[in-house]
């Protein structure tokens, strides 16, 4: 093969390459994608029902109940606004604590959160951005100074 | 042959979405330390705790009524607060205004014994063993201080450890507002 | 006094670094041989300084200094000494001296081993190691002292994060700088010589055991990191897709690429402006993990205290190393011509398509890093984009990568016909179908329908990476160490691909609620829950809880795991029980007390899980056996010293 035929080769190959990656990479984001909704949306039936998505917030004080022996333990997330409560069947992360902003990955069902996944991150100071912001939505405009 | 240059363009563009990307952060949009509290300008909440100098007398916001007066949330399980306590002994010695102290989830022992140790800057402090009135207050986290006006109206809250810097800046300003003397 | 003395050193190091820039490019430009030869003392000068910054910091740890504001925010007296050493890069300013230091190294030995170049070349080589110098010293200056006082004193320190209270997390970040710094070794390279505009084959031979040598470091951090996270962070998971770890693999991929295409360039002449391209990509991938990092524009488990001044300032320097070189790659690039050609089924075109799936897969890594990023910015919802995709976008090019692994290793260059080594292929390629249907056998399940591949694939780099090896043996024939290097490593891709295979097909994992004399069973391992009691460590209150595993009635293993929670900082951690055999990890983490005597539990068992750290740590022994090559050291190298079109090599 003269080097010009190659080099066309060569591109052709790349070109292929790419097209094939960007395909994949848009399947797999069309699929993988998790929105985030605060408690405020679940409350307001924004956020779907039967669908994994991830829900953030607080959990409330003296919210955390857990029947004596069993591994499933509810909790009441809240963005001070509205709240949602949450079920979780497993061992909850070491920095799980009330009063700390918490990630729970699942689905609704019948107003309730199932959970498969709770998130709370090894840094007592964190709070995830996602629950950062939708507690200051939960904020009134007329209530920033 | 300006093929050459798209991937120096590629990365430009990349630049400009993640300088975005920062200031949006910068500008408070993804910010996560400062949060504002849903009591600004409102009333600030009523509480009548247990002294914990005392656990007969109670601490009552009603007696606080008519001046201006600081809250701090604190508790001895909280490192931030033992970093802040020297700043809150010269905020109490430099008197312009009353420092009350919720004792949040500890043990009343304990914190007597730590303000014996460090020196008690609070004019009064109140156990708040169960964490009621931290929910009340809107509390994330030890230390949060709260600035409240003689009208009984939250003016500043602030999340973590109360520095001279941010003494100087946030509080001071808004004292003669307050009505602290 | 010392803190202070700390910044004064520090200053002297910037100081010194922009001379070491400013004699290494300048005097190249206008060959002044006096200024070129000043650049070495100023490599050495800075080295100095920043060591004595680095060693002053230390002391401040070990003598408890709770003047220094970094020393009260990240340690405490009762932390013990070991700790308190690894704490000096337990956060970011600290972290950030480490990242300068390691720099400083490279340069120091960058410029004690390369005194056979070209004078302007290794002075040119050196000042942009000083201008990367220049950017780092200057950022932990302006933004991240680590000297800054706290008065008044703090009593007592608020203590290192527990996490990082671990021997293996001492030792991991100061490998994973070595890799990440290392690349900016490769990249001066890349950009010394697209300065001297001498773009021929010899650059790529001076860099190579430079870029090894970075390689090795990064993937032996990267699996200490993953090793952590095991035993540490994530109750059994080795691997988490989280955007720290990306940060740290897309430079390994873009890495592992460019060693490959460096020998594509050295041996053959070909490829040359893709492996500039390369050199600037892995360097430009490291700084944007430090950015991503540091900046809080991404949150992760592993990221530092965020503010985004430091972030506007790391991007900056990212945008001015980046669109600097590569605006001077444009200018350069155009005139870039191959030497000859190849035949579709050569070493070429294997090296080629290890290229080209490597780089898609850290391309579609950033990809998914970025569009939640994308997404926020523009207002279009928050999303997140989870493990399911990074491991098919990883998967779908890692697969093929492996299995023309096996193969590719025995191409020759410009053409092969595989003939000389067709029997020992088929034998390895059936033996190790073979062996993956046995394996199948034992672990009585089909698994997942990868599984067999995972299997066989393994087992055939393995053993294609044995033929050379053995067969020169056999003939009583040296080896060269460079082709030596490339067996071993190779040998340990297809290890670590058993073991993710092992893991990923057969773990078994079970959360379960136990009270004392309950037990449970998985995989034929019965967990008895003994009992839990109180301990205390040096600097932690802890519950132990002690787990009796037997396999049929006979016992295994007494694992205990704790509950510790630090005195300073409170926050609760667990400390698993893990028994280590060759083939299996039997894992268990104590979750909460349930009431009534109960624990939360969490048993696993985790088959050929070790192979998954022991296959990087062979690949990355393989990548020193490679460095040692004889060629590399004592070759005098003359202006000029490409090897002429043909001279096949037999190693890559």
């Amino acid at each position: 093969m003269t080097p010009r035929r190659k080099r066309m080769l060569a591109v052709g190959g790349v070109l292929l390459g790419v097209g094939a990656a960007a395909a994949l990479a848009f399947k797999a984001f069309d699929k993988n994608l998790l929105y985030f909704y605060d408690p405020s949306q679940v409350a307001a039936g924004v956020a779907p029902v039967g669908k994994t998505f991830r829900v953030g917030g607080m959990v409330t004080k003296g919210s955390v109940q857990r029947a004596p022996g069993s591994l499933e333990v509810r909790f009441v997330l809240t963005d001070y606004a509205h709240t949602v409560t949450v079920s979780y069947t497993g061992l909850l992360p070491d920095l799980f604590r009330e009063g700390q902003g918490v990630i729970a990955h699942g689905q609704l069902h019948d107003g309730l959160f199932v959970a498969d996944e709770v998130l709370a991150k090894h840094d007592e100071k964190y709070m995830p951005p996602e629950v950062a912001k939708s507690l200051k939505h939960a904020t009134p405009p007329e209530d920033r100074t | 042959m300006w093929r050459y240059f798209v991937p120096a363009a590629a990365f430009v563009a990349l630049g400009g979405v993640l300088a975005f990307a920062l200031v949006r952060i910068g500008s408070g949009h993804l910010d996560v330390h400062e949060i504002k509290s849903p009591l600004l300008g409102k009333a600030a909440p009523a509480f009548a705790l247990p002294s914990v100098a005392d656990p007969a007398k109670r601490v009552d916001s009603r007696n606080l009524a008519g001046h201006a007066y600081l809250l701090n949330v604190w508790g001895t399980w909280c490192a931030a607060c033992e970093e802040e306590h020297p700043a809150l002994i010269s905020i109490a010695q430099s008197g312009g205004v009353p420092l009350i102290g919720i004792d949040w989830r500890d043990n009343r022992e304990e914190a007597v014994r730590y303000l014996a140790q460090r020196g008690n800057p609070y004019q009064e402090v109140g156990s708040d063993e169960d964490g009621r009135a931290a929910i009340e207050w809107g509390v994330y986290g030890a230390p949060e201080t709260f600035l409240v006006a003689a009208n009984g109206r939250v003016l500043v809250k602030h999340i973590g450890p109360l520095t001279g810097d941010v003494w100087k800046q946030k509080f001071v300003p808004l004292l003669a507002a307050a009505g602290g003397k | 006094m010392i803190p202070e003395l700390g910044t004064f050193a520090l200053i002297l190091a910037l100081l010194l670094a922009i001379a070491q820039s400013f004699f290494g490019l300048v005097g190249a430009h206008l060959n002044r041989q006096s200024w070129m030869a000043a650049v070495t003392p100023t490599v050495a000068g800075v080295w100095v300084f920043i060591a004595l910054a680095f060693g002053l910091l230390t002391s401040s740890f070990i003598v408890n200094d709770f003047t220094v504001l970094y020393v009260a925010t990240n340690s405490n007296s009762a932390l013990p000494l070991m700790y308190r050493i690894a704490a000096v890069w337990g956060a970011h300013e600290g972290s950030l001296l480490l990242w300068v230091m390691i720099l400083a190294t490279w340069a120091l030995l960058v410029a004690g081993f390369s005194k056979s170049l070209p004078v302007a070349f290794r002075a040119r080589v050196l000042g942009v190691l000083g201008l990367v110098g220049v950017g780092f010293i200057g950022f932990t200056l302006f933004t991240s002292s680590p000297f800054a006082r706290l008065i008044p004193a703090a009593q007592d320190g608020a203590d290192l994060n527990p996490l990082l209270q671990d021997p293996a997390l001492a030792i991991h970040p100061p490998m994973l700088y070595m890799g990440y710094v290392g690349t900016a070794v490769a990249f001066a390279f890349a950009v010394a010589a697209m300065l001297s505009g001498k773009l021929d084959a010899s650059w790529a031979r001076w860099t190579r055991p430079w870029t090894v040598a970075a390689w090795m470091c990064l993937t032996c951090g990267i699996a200490l990191g993953s090793w952590w996270a095991y035993y540490v962070l994530g109750w059994g998971g080795w691997w988490f897709w989280d955007p720290v770890e990306n940060a740290s693999f897309m430079p390994w991929l873009t890495t592992t690429a460019l060693i490959h295409s460096l020998a594509v360039t050295e041996k053959r002449g070909l490829f040359k402006s893709w492996t500039l391209l390369l050199a600037i990509f892995a360097f430009s991938l490291s700084l944007l993990g430090t950015f991503l990092v540091r900046s809080g524009v991404l949150v992760s488990v592993h990221s530092f205290a965020s503010d985004p001044s430091r972030g506007m300032f790391i991007l900056g320097l990212l945008l001015f190393f980046i669109v600097g070189s590569l605006t001077l790659y444009a200018i350069r690039a155009p005139s870039l011509k191959s030497e000859g050609g190849f035949a579709i089924v050569s070493r070429e075109s294997f090296l080629l398509l290890n290229n080209a799936l490597l780089v898609a897969a850290a391309g579609l890594i950033l990809a998914g890093e970025l569009w939640p990023l994308l997404m926020d910015a523009f207002d279009l919802g928050k999303i997140s984009v989870g493990p399911p995709y990074f491991n098919l976008v990883f998967l779908v090019p890692a697969l093929p990568l492996v299995m023309l692994l096996g193969v590719g290793m025995h191409a020759s260059w410009k053409r092969a016909l595989l003939e000389t080594r067709r029997k020992q292929l088929l034998i390895a390629a059936g033996g190790a179908i073979v062996v993956a249907l046995v394996l199948l056998g034992i672990y009585r399940s089909i698994g997942a329908p990868l599984t067999v591949v995972g299997f066989a694939a393994g087992f055939f780099v393995m053993a294609s990476a044995l033929i050379e090896p053995v067969s020169r043996w056999r003939s009583g024939q040296s080896m060269p160490r460079a082709a030596l290097g490339m067996a071993i490593a190779h040998f340990g891709v297809g290890l670590f691909v058993i073991g993710v295979t092992g893991v990923v097909s057969y773990k078994v994992e079970k959360d379960v609620s136990l009270a004392p004399g309950e037990s449970t069973a998985i995989a034929g391992y019965e967990f008895k829950y003994l009992g839990a009691k109180p301990v205390t460590g040096p600097n932690y209150e802890a519950i132990e809880a002690r787990v009796l595993v037997t396999r049929g009635g006979k016992p295994v293993v007494d694992l205990p795991t704790q509950k510790r929670v630090y005195r300073v900082q409170r926050n609760p951690m667990t400390h698993a029980g893990i028994d280590v055999a060759w083939n299996r990890d039997l894992f268990v983490a104590l979750g909460d007390d349930l009431g009534q005597g109960k624990w939360s539990m969490r048993v696993q068992y985790k088959p050929l899980v070790r192979y998954i750290w022991l296959g990087a740590l062979i690949a990355a022994i393989g990548g020193l056996v490679a460095i040692l090559d004889r060629r590399y050291r004592s070759v005098r190298v003359t202006e000029s010293p490409a090897l002429k079109p043909g001279a096949a090599g037999e190693t890559a």
